[in-house]
């Protein structure tokens, strides 16, 4: 109950957030957003499903690159290239999941690593001449909604924390379907999941395929956000900061919130400490582990039972938020 | 025909280099299970180390070249493999009951926080490698003008491996080591000491590991704090390649992803050689798990 009024505190806060704060830190909020979808997306892979997935930032890269060829090139709007970046991310994911997805856990850990570094250098190398090479793209024009321009920090700010809010929103009610409850169970056990009769490897490809969605449509905000992109936005240490606030944040969407909050944002509170600012990350990500294996806020324990009653959907209200 | 001569044995120097690097991750991989990905890192300590010995400590000025040469090796290899061993007491013990997720994550973090340690120490710069380590003699082998240096590295990385293989397959120590990373707990109640074994790896795996990032600074002449990450992820795609835990499969993948690295770089694309590397990776993973000589570590369900 406590992380339910936390959460509702957090919320309201967010909202309220750019009313008092000047420019920078709404700016500085935009890509803690933006570092919000990206972690909410990899939690579904590597949070609820238990896949070691450490090559995130490829499917943002390509969301991000599908929105700035096409707007630049052909000029589509920002907002139509939304689930257009979104559906190339996932189909490249099913692509680039389908033959390795029964690899064992570290292996495939490494495969998504090769993967991350594949996708950057042929975006190096400017492939089919279309992504610009090491310059990247630029000139990636604002979103537009209803006749009305998307420019101003506030307005980013309003349109990505939306967004995370949707996300929250879905995903909270995935994880209390079915599909939720067969991601945690190969989570803890994906032999006796299999001898249960779950598609084990359907199930991990459809989580990566989601995972990938949303990455995409994070790289869309990203790109217009930025209005010009380039590789090395997409190299492997942003795929591994984003692993590292999934794990660190326990699993839990409330927790994922906060580790981004804590990781991404915090820094930007200690400037003077920038150039150690990733000494400290990694000092973290060890301590972590050593005292607090679980992470932040790991998901409170699913709650079945009550008889009859448990087929009604308040039953199961402090299920993983 | 020349060209192919010198790109085989520039593919023999990178060879061995990755080779040495991957008979670390290999070892460790075989007695914990874990991805050392703090591994790359100590090979840029290593390099760093190296620079810090001849420049800011004058070796090379104070001591005959072979001597110099000797003595910058041996002292690069004991500093880092206290690293190594500290690395493992500080980060990798506390989380030996904990699952494997938690050692790697814990391990990532050990990578970024050295490479941002070096960055803090040494700066965010690229440097030139002192060259006066650096042979400077040819020797012309079958008509080909082959550089010396490049036979250095050739054979100080085959030699340092047979060493190794020896040292795992003939001595009693190392027998201990074959016995923990077949099974852990049978070799405990055999009466082998695991942690000593597992300390005296990452005793042997960070020294070669450390020797290697000397032997790159010496050859490529220049060394950046980032080093290491691409050369680890090269180094371990060779130990996947030869089968992980294998300690021979580890050198001959090494030695094959050079020759490889160096032939598609002549021959393909320069700009797509680290691409070509983890296709070629991504694609034993899934024709072949287990590597070209075989996976030895024990899988339990």
């Amino acid at each position: 109950m406590n992380r339910r009024v936390f959460a509702i505190a957090l919320g309201i806060a967010i909202c309220l957030l750019p009313l008092v704060s000047n420019a920078y830190w709404t700016d500085v909020c935009v890509s803690i957003g933006i570092y919000a979808l990206l972690a909410l997306s990899l939690n579904v892979i590597l949070g609820q499903a238990g896949i070691f997935h450490m090559g995130h930032a490829a499917f943002f890269a390509v969301g991000a690159y599908v929105t700035g060829v096409c707007n630049t090139i052909q000029h589509i709007p920002i907002l139509w290239l939304m689930p257009v970046s979104g559906l190339a991310a996932a189909v490249f994911a099913y692509l680039v999941a389908r033959p390795i997805i029964h690899l064992r856990g570290d292996y495939l850990l490494v495969v998504t690593i090769g993967i991350v570094e594949i996708v950057r250098i042929a975006l190096l190398n400017d492939l089919f001449g279309l992504t610009g090479g090491s310059n990247g793209t630029f000139g990636i024009a604002r979103p537009e909604f209803l006749g009305f321009r998307i420019v101003k920090g506030i307005h980013f700010y309003y349109l990505v924390w939306g967004m995370v809010g949707a996300t929250l929103l879905l995903f909270h009610g995935l994880w209390r379907s079915r599909f939720g409850r067969a991601l945690n169970c190969i989570k803890e056990d994906d032999i006796a999941s299999e001898c249960c009769g779950i598609d084990v490897s359907g199930y991990k490809l459809a989580a990566f395929v989601l995972g990938a969605f949303w990455a995409g449509m994070a790289g869309t905000v990203y790109a217009a956000k930025m209005t010009t992109i380039a590789p090395e936005s997409f190299n492997f240490m942003e795929s591994v900061i984003v692993f590292a606030v999934v794990i660190l944040s326990g699993g839990s969407q409330l927790g994922v919130l906060v580790s981004t909050f804590l990781f991404i944002g915090l820094p930007e509170l200690l400037r003077e400490f920038a150039s150690a600012r990733m000494l400290l990350f990694g000092l973290a990500m060890m301590g972590m582990m050593i005292w607090r294996p679980q992470g932040l806020l790991p998901p409170l324990a699913r709650r079945y039972g009550g008889g009859l009653k448990s087929a009604a959907p308040d039953a199961m209200k402090d299920g993983p938020p | 025909m020349e060209q192919f001569f010198q790109q085989l044995l520039n593919g023999l120097a990178v060879g061995g280099i990755y080779a040495l690097v991957a008979l670390g991750y290999t070892m460790v991989y075989g007695v914990l299970k874990l991805i050392n990905f703090a591994h790359g890192d100590l090979f840029t300590i290593g390099a760093y180390l190296g620079l810090t010995l001849l420049i800011s400590c004058n070796i090379a000025g104070m001591l005959p070249p072979a001597a110099a040469v000797l003595a910058v090796f041996v002292m690069v290899g004991c500093l880092v493999a206290i690293l190594g061993v500290i690395l493992e007491r500080a980060a990798y013990r506390p989380l030996r009951d904990a699952g494997r997720l938690s050692a790697v994550v814990s391990a990532l973090g050990a990578s970024i926080f050295f490479q941002n340690a070096i960055m803090l120490i040494y700066g965010a710069r690229y440097y030139v490698y002192p060259d006066f380590l650096r042979p400077n003699f040819t020797v012309h082998l079958l008509g080909v003008a082959v550089p010396g240096v490049r036979l250095l590295v050739i054979g100080t990385s085959v030699g340092l491996m047979l060493l190794l293989w020896a040292f795992i397959h003939r001595t009693r120590i190392g027998a201990a080591v074959r016995a923990v990373a077949i099974d852990p707990d049978a070799a405990r109640l055999m009466g082998i000491n695991v942690d000593a074994v597992i300390s005296l790896v990452f005793l042997v795996g960070p020294a070669l590991g450390g020797v290697a990032g000397l032997m790159v600074g010496i050859y490529y002449g220049q060394v950046d704090f980032t080093m290491g990450w691409m050369y680890g992820l090269k180094a371990f795609t060779a130990a996947i390649l030869g089968g992980i835990g294998n300690i021979p499969g580890a050198m001959l993948g090494g030695m094959l992803l050079g020759l490889l690295e160096s032939l598609s770089a002549a021959y393909v694309a320069m700009a797509w050689k680290d691409a070509i590397a983890f296709l070629v990776l991504i694609l034993i993973l899934i024709a072949r798990p287990t590597g070209i000589l075989g996976e030895r570590t024990a899988e339990k369900l």
